[in-house]
C-alpha cells in the first residue's frame, strides 16, 4: 500500500542542485543525467522534506489518485 | 504516525537499503574545505588559484560525465549553506522568490558573471604585458576597494599570477556572500537556483542528454 502523498517536479525549473536528493530519507528523489529531479513514486511516501529544502520552487506534493 | 503503511514495504524488508543510502562519505565533510579556503585567502592571496578546482571539475564532470555530481555531492559551498541554513538554523527558509529562479535571471546572471570573469582575465593580461601594475586589493560586489595587501609580498612567480589570484579570490568572496545573503532571507541552497556554474553545468548536461531526457 503507498503513501497518501507524493512529490512531483516540475522539469522546467528544476535547476538540478540535489539539495533533495540529499534530504531524501528514502533515496527516492535523484538527479537525472544532470537536467532535473526525478521521483521514484514507488519508494516516495510524501514526507515532503524535498519540497521545503528545494531553492526553485520545484517540488509540490501530490494526492495519489488510486491508492 | 502514519496508519497508512505497513510495516512490511518501508520498514522491515527495505531498513538495510535505507541505512546505505545514508551512509557519509568523504565528500559529505567538503564544506570544511569551503571554510579552508576562504581562510586560506587571508594569509596568502596565492591559495585563490585552489579555487580552479572548484571551477574547473564541475565543468569537466559536466562535459564527459553528463551529470552535476559536482552540484549534487562535491560542492562545499552547497553544503556550508546547508550546515548554516539548516543545521544551524540561519535562514528564515522562505520560498525563493519566483524571478530568482527563473531563466531569464539565471542566465543574465551567467552572462554578467562570465562577462565579470572575463574583466578579471583582462586585468590579468593588462599587468602581465606591464601596461598596469598590480594591485594588491580585493573588489567586493564589482565596487568595493579592500586593500588586502598583508596577504602578499613578492613571490617566485611575475605579478600576473597574484593579479589573478586578488581578482579570482574577490569574485570568490563576492559570490560567497550573495549566497549567504540569499540564504539568510530565503532557503539555505538559494544561491544554487542561480549559481553561475550550476547554470553552465546543466545546460551542459541538457545539450548532451537531450536524446535521452526528450523522450520522457
Amino acid at each position: 500500500m503507498a503513501s497518501k502523498r507524493y512529490a512531483t517536479v516540475d522539469k522546467r525549473i528544476c535547476v538540478a542542485c540535489g539539495a533533495c536528493e540529499n534530504i531524501c530519507p528514502l533515496g527516492a528523489i535523484k538527479v537525472h543525467k544532470g537536467c532535473f529531479a526525478k521521483v521514484a513514486q514507488d519508494k516516495c511516501v510524501g514526507c515532503g522534506k524535498c519540497e521545503k529544502v528545494c531553492p526553485a520552487n520545484s517540488i509540490t506534493m501530490e494526492s495519489r489518485v488510486n491508492i | 504516525m502514519r496508519k497508512g503503511l505497513p510495516g512490511k514495504q518501508y520498514y522491515n524488508g527495505k531498513q538495510g537499503e535505507h541505512m546505505k543510502t545514508k551512509k557519509k562519505h568523504w565528500y559529505d565533510y567538503l564544506w570544511i574545505w569551503s571554510i579552508v579556503y576562504f581562510a586560506l585567502g587571508f594569509f596568502n592571496i596565492l591559495f585563490a588559484w585552489l579555487g580552479m578546482v572548484d571551477f574547473l571539475l564541475p565543468l569537466i564532470l559536466a562535459a564527459f560525465g553528463g551529470n552535476k555530481f559536482f552540484c549534487n555531492h562535491l560542492c562545499g559551498r552547497g553544503q556550508l549553506y546547508c550546515k548554516l541554513g539548516g543545521d544551524l538554523k540561519c535562514s528564515r527558509n522562505k520560498p525563493t522568490p519566483k524571478w530568482m529562479a527563473s531563466k531569464w535571471f539565471r542566465y543574465g546572471f551567467l552572462i554578467f558573471f562570465l562577462a565579470m570573469f572575463g574583466n578579471m582575465v583582462f586585468q590579468t593580461y593588462l599587468v602581465a604585458s606591464g601596461s598596469e601594475n598590480l594591485r594588491e586589493a580585493i573588489k567586493l560586489f564589482w565596487t568595493f576597494r579592500i586593500p588586502w595587501g598583508w596577504t602578499y609580498s613578492g613571490s617566485i612567480f611575475p605579478d600576473w599570477v597574484a593579479q589573478f589570484s586578488f581578482g579570482f579570490y574577490s569574485l570568490m568572496l563576492t559570490s560567497l556572500l550573495i549566497g549567504l545573503i540569499v540564504m539568510i532571507f530565503f532557503k539555505p541552497r538559494t544561491w544554487c537556483a542561480f549559481c553561475p556554474m550550476g547554470t553552465m553545468t546543466q545546460a551542459i548536461c541538457k545539450l548532451r542528454n537531450r536524446k535521452a531526457i526528450s523522450d520522457k
